[in-house]
């Protein structure tokens, strides 16, 4: 029997309230009110917990724990995922994953953990004036919330999947290096996407938001932060409109939260769409402008052997081979790894229909799969997408997809079919609705330089939101300062990812850990927090 | 190649349809809701072109009759089922795509089909989806990828799709 340390929490009497069962309208008083409960809110829970705040987090989504993941698709997605997993940018050319659920994107994410790239920093500190944003002032950031959250190398053998992509490299000369993940007693199942059933996963559902609530920090979910009320320079409260029994439609009951200070960690289209219905100043327009995707085009090869991308550590080797050939803001790289592959995730995301659709995937079990991950934000012609409202009031992202992306997208397309074909493939495919699929790497190469690259036609995904509320030294240019405090409004702060003014080039929750840790301490110490955090105690300060 | 004249005639066309089907749907939902009928994701007329479009887009992966017609009606029961899951605003849109679809004009000018969605042929709902893929336009070439979507996941969702790709399934954890 697995032990599901949410529902010994509940029994135990943590204060959680499902606001679609709310009978009638109850306000709620805390020091801090955290929205979101991913990486950010997590983080911040646990922090401002620990220092004795009084914490009230704010979630859109349900709880659902390990007792509930069925590693069943079917469920995981409606369930645990923004839009069931098929969140779109507006004119709908690039699903979105991203999770809604407490514990947000960590609750279904792979487990990469990345520190940021040193080049990533050395631009910020150059472009956006974040002095205090260097590898050594980080570094304890990163080793506290490493060793909190189990993050270490992986030893165990990749699974096929990313075995392919590590031998492909070797014969090309394309070093691929291990990635290392948050796990602790990890069976090695490979359905980390969708609820880690073992609790192994070292997610914030299992760590630091039961830290949090077992301090008596309060968790409302299926409830949707509407806007915050705005008074001279500071918010007065928060305004909440609670979902109703689907966790979609919003019921005609609203609450309030007051505090002292407000987080904000609704990930990089939540957050700055929350700032745009609450009308918060911004004269230049830098609310929910530049929004990267790390936009990701994909390979399918089938391989002579089996191997079942369904099962082992889904993501467990990568390369930067192509993100580190050119300068940060030259042309755009790309990092390769690999996905895992579930029948919906994979059916979904194939092109093409009825025969030619069913022939692929009756080769599902040799079916291997590589991912490039395009690093946007650097250069002048990437400058991301805009999040925009719809009539509703939620959030759609407008990313237009221009010839410099795609330039970069066939430089990929090519880099991973020669990768697959070095590796032994049989047949590579691009994703892309006009790829008949290719048998042998000059055939992929010549067919890979002559694909109209256009919206839909060539299949973009993204599963990393960053941006929309940049941090910066200037405030014409961005939206909070380097320590994630709103430039404008005194008792604000930002504590996600989308204070990143570009991309990363990496998996970002553990840059998003630290870099909240670090500034969520310091938020602690200015409120009057009475003890010391433990992230604080380890990192030294 | 579609001349601009043509793309902004039939990108003219098709909004005012979208307009028309949403204030048909709008009045059809009053009819619905006056008849005191339950309205779940996807309405009868919607079912039966998502029904339309389940045997063409798992061509050659679905069971042969007998089962072959309850496996589409539970295929079609999936796509509503991943409808009701979706966003308020994606629901919103789908429900004028299928109200869409359902309007004769739009039928003829957006498909070329000329019977009502139960008759049509499989072959004149492959050479549709085909068109609507590689379309000049942009809505369409959405309207695609959301059924491609909707029908795919809905399949593989089910277990009885999984023997045929070779997917043992989730492994047991206790």
């Amino acid at each position: 029997m697995i032990r599901d340390p949410v529902r010994e929490g509940l029994a135990a009497g943590w204060r959680v309230i499902d606001a679609s069962t709310l009978e009638r309208a109850q306000d709620f008083e805390a020091d801090v009110v955290i929205v979101g409960t991913g990486a950010g809110g997590g983080v911040s829970a646990e922090i401002l917990a620990a220092a004795g705040l009084r914490v009230v987090l704010v979630e859109e989504g349900p709880l659902r724990s390990s007792s509930d993941f069925r590693m069943r698709e079917a469920e995981a997605y409606p369930e645990l995922y923004q839009e069931s997993a098929a969140r779109k940018t507006l004119d709908k050319a690039i699903n979105i994953l991203q999770g809604r659920c407490v514990g947000g994107s960590t609750t279904v994410n792979w487990t990469s953990s990345f520190r940021t790239p040193p080049a990533t920093l050395a631009f910020w500190r150059a472009r956006f004036g974040l002095a205090d944003y260097t590898e050594e002032a980080l570094a304890p950031w990163f080793r506290s919330m490493e060793e909190r959250l189990g993050v270490h190398d992986w030893t165990v053998a990749p699974n096929a999947n990313n075995g392919t992509l590590c031998r492909g490299g070797e014969r090309l000369g394309i070093a691929v290096e291990g990635i290392r993940r948050n796990v602790r007693g990890c069976w090695n199942l490979g359905y980390c996407g969708l609820g880690c059933p073992t609790n192994a996963k070292q997610s914030m559902l299992v760590t630091t938001l039961p830290a949090a609530l077992s301090r008596g920090a309060v968790l409302l979910t299926r409830l949707r932060a509407q806007r915050l009320l705005l008074r001279g320079d500071g918010v007065e409260a928060l305004e909440c409109v609670a979902l109703g029994p689907d966790g979609i439609h919003p019921r005609d009951l609203r609450l309030r939260v007051h505090a002292r200070h407000y987080v904000l960690a609704a990930g990089a289209l939540g957050s700055p769409a929350l700032l745009l219905r609450s009308a918060a100043p911004d004269p230049q327009g830098v609310v929910g402008a530049r929004t990267f995707l790390h936009p990701v085009v994909i390979s399918a090869a089938v391989m002579p052997e089996r191997v079942a991308g369904f099962s082992g550590a889904p993501q467990s080797l990568y390369s930067d081979h192509f993100l580190e050939r050119d300068p940060v803001d030259g042309p755009m790289g790309f990092k390769l790894e690999a996905p895992p592959l579930h029948p919906v995730l994979f059916a979904t995301t194939l092109h093409g229909f009825g025969t030619n659709h069913t022939a692929l995937m009756s080769e599902f079990p040799r079916t291997q799969v590589l991912l490039a991950l395009l690093r946007d934000g650097f250069h002048p012609e990437s400058a991301g997408g805009r999040v925009q409202l719809r009539d509703d009031g939620t959030p759609v992202l407008d990313y237009p997809l221009n010839r410099f992306f795609f330039d970069a997208a066939r430089r990929a397309l090519l880099a991973m079919a020669e990768i697959q074909f070095a590796a032994g493939a049989q047949r590579v495919t691009a994703v892309h609705e006009r790829c008949p699929g290719w048998a042998g790497w000059r055939q992929a190469r010549d067919g890979i330089a002559a694909l109209p690259l256009e919206p839909h036609l060539l299949r973009v995904v993204s599963a990393h939101v960053m941006g929309g509320c940049a941090m910066g030294d200037d405030p014409r240019r961005s939206v909070v300062d380097g320590r994630g405090r709103h430039h404008g409004i005194g008792n604000l702060s930002v504590f996600d990812g989308s204070v990143f003014p570009t991309s990363l080039g990496a998996n970002p929750q553990l840059s998003i850990y630290a870099m909240v840790a670090r500034n969520v301490t310091l938020l602690a110490r200015e409120l009057g927090g009475t003890q010391e955090a433990p992230a604080a105690e380890t990192a030294g300060g | 190649m579609v001349t601009r004249r043509q793309f902004l005639m039939v990108g003219a066309g098709a909004a005012v349809l979208l307009t028309a089907a949403g204030m048909y749907q709008g009045i059809r939902e009053r009819r619905v809701a006056a008849a005191g009928f339950a309205q779940g994701p996807l309405d009868e007329r919607a079912r039966q072109i998502v029904g339309a479009l389940v045997p063409v887009m798992l061509a050659g992966a679905l069971p042969a009759e007998p089962s072959r017609r309850v496996t589409v009606a539970r295929v079609v029961d999936g796509v509503g089922e991943a409808v009701a899951g979706l966003g308020a605003a994606a629901q919103e849109e789908l429900r004028q795509l299928f109200a869409l679809l359902d309007l004769a004009p739009a039928r003829v000018l957006l498909c070329g089909l000329w019977s009502p969605w139960p008759q049509a042929g499989e072959q004149d709902i492959a050479r549709i989806l085909e068109r609507w893929r590689f379309s000049s336009l942009g809505l369409l070439r959405a309207a695609y990828a959301a059924l491609h979507d909707l029908v795919l996941g809905a399949w593989y969702a089910r277990e009885e799709s999984w023997p045929a790709i070779g997917y043992p399934g989730p492994p047991e954890v206790a």
